[in-house]
């Protein structure tokens, strides 16, 4: 019987089955941040196991609040600070170098094809666009995986949804997984493994890729994967140069990470893009999916631009693109996030940071501000936010706010207009 | 290995979820010992006042789906440094229950008869606990009542009791 992705990872990473069903696996990175590490830290210190398996095995970042809003979160980050001092963890990235983690840490080149990979954050999934295991943890799994480089998981499922036809003009990457949420709900991988399949994944950049793999999480899902093909290769290329003598090298040494043709699936999904139109959220739940026009008479008071979904270079493009001549609504707060120094760096090269201060934007610096509702946007009572990150939960920008989620072009669009509008409607 | 034998306190109530276990506003602690005065702050359960009633207390016997709604391990860690290290219930959440053996504490699943039995004839009274790992079984007592019940738990989770919980564990078996 032939065997999925997931499957396959796991055959080369098993090193215990402890119970019926439960599969201990090797993990090659675990990545921390601030906010969920340091619970983990402290009771390694307190059971006398401050001790990491492999300091170039482990990845940390201070991002979810960065610069610190006040004495808890410089709290947070002192520890996880202190503890990558501790430990030599050379791959720590603090303020003026931190991004937010899901967009910085593939930016970096850390993770490959194959890779199984922990973090205490349920947006690890993001990280399967690359043809790895990457699954968001709890804070004991997070702690074993710092310590022991292993983690504990059911074996997995896997539900295939194959995404087929011809995206239309307008229809972006975010639309695609906001369908496939309308169509198979909050619920509709629980526990399971989605593999990403078909003609339009093919097409998809890495970036397109990782912002559908982001939001498999919002469909229950352990993690969400994309074959690894030539884009991952040519994508990864400047930090595999060494280890492969061509890229059809690397190819073909990553095409042990493709499903057999004869690999059994939980469950198939078809979605043909062809008649979609740009999309997004009503209510509390990523699955509640609607044509972004008929809210067109949603008026909005922010517009945030960022996040792990939606915070990479392509999308700062689109947003400029947009908006380009035109001038944020007098009503709108419009914020953006890059979400890397490097997505930072470049967009200042390319002249959009230019247009998009000239719009009437405020440029933040990379962080997960507003997106959790820490910092950076936290919304008032009663008001709206068009966004183009990954949850809508009630309350999560901040008490009584309501969020809209969508492509940046439709939040780009939405700034200008002052309620929700697609791009094309401008 | 813990100490899973005491004092019971009796929660007759069932789907207590982890928001009533421990609020989400003190999800910001980094530390779990600042969780401990907050161990069902918004418990909706009539007659039940937490500062009077949880100290002391070492098992938790409530009804069905004990510790439903979010997989925060907050929810066990709240119950450990309260000194509670068993919850017996005719029914658990499956992430709760997986959280309580990960963090090496004890949840018992009840049959519903027995726990039926064990509120009609222990509710409101001071009863006691003891569990006997070796033989399966569980006493309850109070100064006019014993009821003896088997339990059954997989080896795994008889080894993650024994170690006291993942971490150790993992420590203890795997190579780093
Ligand atoms: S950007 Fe939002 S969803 Fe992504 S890691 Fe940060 S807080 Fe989580």
């Amino acid at each position: 019987m032939g065997k999925t992705i997931a499957e396959k990872i796991f055959d080369l990473h098993r090193v215990d089955t402890p119970a019926e069903g439960v599969e201990v696996l090797r993990i090659d990175t675990v990545f921390c941040h601030e906010i969920t590490t340091p619970p983990a830290i402290l009771d390694l210190i307190a059971r006398g196991k401050d001790r990491v398996f492999d300091s170039h095995r482990i990845k940390a970042v201070i991002d979810h609040v960065s610069p610190a809003k006040d004495s808890k979160t410089a709290l947070q980050g002192k520890v996880l600070r202190d503890w990558a001092r501790r430990h030599q963890i050379k791959d720590f990235f603090d303020i003026g170098r931190n991004g937010v983690c899901h967009a910085l840490f593939p930016e970096k080149g850390f993770v490959r094809p194959g890779n199984t990979i922990i973090m205490g954050d349920s947006h690890t999934c993001t990280h399967g666009a690359f043809g790895a295991f990457a699954a968001g943890v709890g804070t004991t799994d997070l702690e074993v995986g710092i310590l022991k480089g292993v983690c504990s998981f059911h074996s997995p499922e896997t539900i295939k949804i194959n995404l087929t036809g011809d995206r239309g003009k307008g229809v972006y990457a975010k639309d695609v997984i906001l369908a496939i949420l309308g169509k198979i709900g909050t619920n509709g991988a629980t526990g399971r493994v989605i593999e990403f399949t078909g003609a339009v994944i093919d097409a998809f950049t890495m970036e397109e890729r990782m912002t559908v793999c982001n939001m498999a999480v919002e469909a229950g899902a352990t993690s969400g994967i994309c074959a690894p093909d030539m884009t991952t290769v040519t994508y990864l290329w400047p930090f595999i140069a060494e280890e492969f003598s061509s890229k059809e090298e690397a190819l073909a040494a990553y095409r042990a990470f493709t499903a057999d043709p004869d690999a059994e699936y939980a469950e198939t999904v078809d979605l043909d893009v062809s008649s979609l139109e740009p999309l997004t959220t009503t209510g509390f739940k990523p699955d509640m999916v609607v044509p972004a026009r008929e809210l067109s008479g949603t008026k909005i008071d922010q517009v945030y631009i960022g996040s792990c979904t939606n915070g990479r270079i392509e999308d700062l493009r689109v947003v400029a693109q947009v908006i380009q001549g035109r001038e944020v609504h007098p009503e709108v707060r419009a914020i953006v996030s890059p979400a890397t120094p490097g997505v930072y760096g470049q967009a200042l090269k390319e002249g959009l940071l230019e247009i998009f201060q000239s719009a009437g934007f405020c440029i933040m610096n990379p962080t997960c501000g507003a997106c959790l509702g820490m910092s950076g946007g936290v919304l008032a009572e009663g008001e709206t936010c068009a966004s183009t990150t990954n949850r809508n939960f009630n309350g999560r920008m901040g008490k009584g706010g309501i969020i809209h989620l969508m492509s940046p072009a439709t939040a780009a669009a939405s700034a200008v207009t002052g309620h929700i509008t697609t791009a094309d409607a401008l | 290995m813990k100490e899973f034998n005491g004092p019971v306190l009796f929660l007759d109530r069932s789907d207590i979820n982890t928001d009533e276990i421990i609020p989400a506003r003190y999800l910001t602690e980094i530390t779990r010992e600042a969780l401990k005065p907050h161990l069902f702050e918004d418990l909706d359960l009539p007659g039940f006042r937490p500062e009077k009633d949880i100290p002391g207390k070492k098992v938790i016997i409530s009804r069905e789906n004990f510790g439903c709604g979010s997989s925060r391990e907050h929810a066990p860690w709240a119950l450990e440094v309260n000194g509670l290290y068993t919850v017996l219930a005719p029914g658990f959440a499956r992430i709760f229950r997986q959280n309580m053996f990960n963090c090496g504490l004890l949840a018992v699943d009840l049959s519903e008869e027995d726990c039926r039995e064990i509120f009609q004839r222990f509710a409101g009274t001071e009863a006691n606990c003891t569990i006997h790992f070796d033989s399966s079984t569980l006493e309850i007592t109070s100064l006019e009542n014993r009821l003896s019940l088997t339990f059954s738990l997989s080896k795994f989770e008889r080894d993650l009791i024994q170690a006291g919980g993942w971490v150790d564990f993992a420590d203890s078996r795997y190579e780093h």
